[in-house]
């Protein structure tokens, strides 16, 4: 008799939606174009800036921010039903300073000569608002599974601005891709050649022009994002 | 004169602002008009100036290695840097809590005026920055982190209130539909930041 009873209550849960149903697959699409974090919701901008010199830099940077915002949005929306809510946001900033931490260490154990350019940045992701805005708007009130595919499509929205301005610095300021140079030493002016780095890509200001200018495209194809 | 030379650094040749990109999301949303801009700084400049000496001293006699020599010589090996996100962080949270029931008991008008400005300081990236750079830095008095965090307080300062200034202007003039708003903004900053790169190299 109570077989009986599980097993209904199992066929109660079974419609529930599959793992990628479209609503699911939407958490991950939108934030990469039509909402996405730092173009349209202008948060978290403050590395998308600074470290996107080198690809090299604004990959492992993206990678830790996923990182991040992954177990930190599984984390939040797991306890979210024991969290008072006057001090959410001290316990939301704990759990992110803790992973920030184990990123950090383990950053400088295995890429130190990146750490090192990275700097103070990756202690900054704690106060990134781009993690916070998610552990509040989303995990506080979604179960795991679509806290988790929310989290990756942010990290995602966040990880292609910052890659795609971090390739055209690194271009036009180095001549490199990944640290590989791709235009031929001979070709320098230095050496004789026609072909001069523009230095003002790697200076600060670029980026935010860089970013101007993306920001500028992407509304142009899609005219609904067009502030009034 | 070290002190003098670190404010007048942190307000123009390390601008948080304009050469590391330090509260970007409160200074892009708030810079809309000069009224709001003005009260963000001012209540910038003042978590700056508290947070970072606090910080400065939790640092150098609690976190730092061998900064726990003051409690006895067995703990002089003990090296408590992997806790200083947390600490810091819990530093700024509280004090940011402070400052706002002060303000709230003493001066209700300027209380009303920041409004929503001043909890969101808390995750303002410049503050915990500049506990950071603090921290990275190594600066060799209480005075001289003092006076580096007012000096980036007076930056950011500098830099939202100039921006809302030429927001307010801008919305008269015909840029590109596309561009309006958030673009814009993106590239007069570019602008203002290579200004500010003419003051590199200043010693004082």
């Amino acid at each position: 008799m109570s077989e009986v009873a599980v097993e209904e209550k199992q066929e109660v849960k079974a419609p529930s939606e599959p793992l990628f149903s479209p609503k699911n697959k939407r958490l991950i699409t939108d934030p990469l174009n039509e909402n996405n974090p730092i173009t349209i919701q202008v948060l978290g901008i403050c590395s998308a800036l600074a470290i996107t010199v080198q690809v090299k830099q604004a990959v492992f940077m993206s990678l830790s921010v996923l990182f991040v915002m992954i177990a930190g949005n599984w984390i939040i929306s797991t306890i979210r039903n024991l969290i008072p809510s006057r001090i959410r946001i001290i316990v939301q900033l704990v759990v992110v300073a803790t992973l920030v931490t184990l990123v950090d260490l383990t950053l400088k154990a295995y890429v130190p000569d990146v750490s090192e350019k990275l700097s103070v940045f990756v202690g900054l992701i704690i106060t990134y608002c781009i993690i916070m805005g998610r552990f509040e708007a989303f995990a506080m009130g979604n179960k795991q599974w679509p806290s988790i595919l929310d989290a990756l499509g942010n990290a995602l929205g966040y990880a292609w601005i910052l890659i795609a301005v971090a390739v055209v610095r690194e271009v036009f300021g180095s001549g490199a891709i990944w640290g590989w140079k791709f235009i031929p030493e001979s070709w320098m002016m230095s050496n004789g050649g026609f072909y001069m780095n523009n230095n003002l890509m790697i200076l600060p200001p670029m980026a935010l022009i860089t970013v101007g200018v993306i920001i500028w495209i992407q509304r142009s194809r899609n005219t609904n994002l067009i502030e009034a | 004169m070290e002190a003098v030379n670190i404010f007048v650094k942190g307000i123009f040749v390390e601008n948080m602002i304009f050469a590391y990109f330090l509260g970007m999301c409160s200074y892009l949303a708030v810079s809309k008009t000069v009224k709001t801009a003005v009260g963000l700084g001012a209540a910038v400049i003042f978590v700056l100036g508290i947070t970072v000496p606090i910080n400065y001293l939790l640092e150098n006699y609690v976190l730092k290695e061998g900064a726990l020599t003051w409690l006895g010589a067995e703990y002089a090996s003990i090296d408590l840097s992997f806790l200083s996100f947390i600490l810091f962080i819990a530093v700024i949270a509280s004090m940011v809590q402070l400052v706002e029931m002060i303000v709230e008991r003493f001066s209700p008008a300027l209380y009303g005026a920041l409004g929503i400005f001043l909890p969101l300081i808390a995750v303002n990236c410049s503050i915990l920055g500049g506990a950071l750079f603090m921290q990275e830095r190594q600066y060799a008095t209480i005075g001289d982190a003092t006076a580096f965090g007012l000096g980036s307080g007076v930056g950011w300062f500098l830099a939202i209130v100039a921006i809302a200034a030429i927001r307010e202007k801008i919305q008269y003039s015909n840029i590109p539909a596309p561009l309006k708003g958030l673009g814009i903004t993106f590239i007069i900053t570019g602008l203002m930041g290579m200004a500010f790169m003419a003051f590199m190299g200043i010693e004082l």
